[in-house]
């Protein structure tokens, strides 16, 4: 059977900045983070409920984690694409990352306002 | 000197070998390709390319000490030995140090190396200023001996669709030409995910370059025109 190559999906472009993007929101709420942490040091649950219930770091968590998941989605897709080549396969491996990621995502918003 | 050289002879070898060899050098053979000339003389069935002997064709390119490099522009002194010397990894060997350039080409064509403009020739030549001249400096040098991108591994494991450094160093040296025209076009035939991003910007390219260019640099510039373009 001939092998034709077949390239030129034209997208790339928005998945190379957004991991750059979410990159750098992750980098930005980790140092708030530890300038919460240091300034409020909790050492009791109490003290973690208190940050955590507030409003604020809720909004900021479930941002980094959104990030996260965007992140990882992108990073695990390339990976994919390098490294399994049958076509079926992969998009079951895709689909099965998007789905997990999404149950994450589901999951933490969840933790945060249960 | 020491060395370990691949061997490999499709029609006789049922796989491919290291062969050693012990010589002496001339004092005149300072260059490694002058040593793999040298070793010809007492081995005559070794195979190589090499053509202008002063790194300018690009001809001479492979795995010394594990890292891509010209033969011809690398000094004998400083190498560890026993000198170990491979075909360039992640191309097909035709034989001993040969490898098939097929696919390094094929990408190489597929970014349309020459420049387009549409305009009627004028009577003497194109005209450049000197600022735009300088942005071709450190893309035009490249001599295409490959050893940067089959020294990347998102070439080696998609040699068919990632256009690989090399390549995308002269596409930016097109896109970089003010006398070029066809920039959107060129844009649009790279934007893929794997034709451009598949470089993750490991830099490897830069690390084994002969010529000291710096295809990432170049790669990076082409996602900002990108960039620019869309945002």
């Amino acid at each position: 059977m001939v092998k034709r190559i077949v390239t030129g999906a034209h997208y790339g472009l928005l998945d190379w900045l957004a991991q750059r993007v979410t990159a750098v929101v992750m980098v930005i709420y980790i140092l708030l983070l530890v300038v919460v942490l240091l300034i409020f040091p909790p050492n009791d649950y109490a003290a973690w409920k208190t940050i955590f219930g507030n409003q604020w770091t809720r909004i900021t968590s479930f941002l980094f984690f959104v990030s996260l998941c965007w992140h990882a989605w992108i990073g695990i897709r390339n990976i994919l694409m390098d490294y399994i080549h049958e076509t079926g396969i992969r998009l079951t491996i895709q689909v099965l990352v998007i789905l997990s990621l999404l149950f994450y995502t589901v999951w933490a918003i969840d933790i945060m306002w249960s | 000197m020491r060395f370990s050289i691949y061997r490999y002879d499709p029609d006789k070898d049922q796989k491919p070998y290291m062969q050693d060899y012990d010589i002496v050098l001339e004092p005149t053979d300072k260059m490694l390709l002058d040593a793999l000339i040298r070793i010809k003389v007492f081995d005559d069935s070794l195979s190589l390319r090499r053509s202008c002997r002063e790194g300018v064709c690009g001809s001479d390119g492979m795995n010394i000490n594990g890292r891509n490099g010209l033969a011809c522009i690398t000094p004998v002194a400083g190498l560890k030995e026993p000198v170990e010397l491979r075909p360039l990894p992640g191309l097909p060997v035709i034989r001993d140090l040969i490898v098939d350039m097929t696919q390094f080409f094929k990408q190489y064509h597929s970014i349309k190396p020459y420049l387009i403009n549409n305009d009627p020739p004028p009577e003497t030549e194109r005209l450049q200023s000197p600022e735009e001249r300088a942005e071709l400096d450190g893309v035009y040098e490249c001599v295409l001996c490959a050893c940067c991108s089959t020294a990347c591994p998102s070439f080696w494991w998609n040699p068919d669709k990632f256009v690989g450094p090399a390549a995308l160093l002269q596409a930016y040296r097109f896109l970089a030409d003010s006398r070029d025209q066809a920039t959107a076009e060129r844009l649009d035939n790279l934007e893929d995910p794997y034709r451009l991003f598949r470089c993750h910007s490991i830099m490897n390219c830069v690390d084994t370059c002969p010529k000291g260019l710096n295809p990432t640099k170049a790669i990076n510039k082409i996602k900002g025109m990108m960039v620019k373009r869309t945002v």
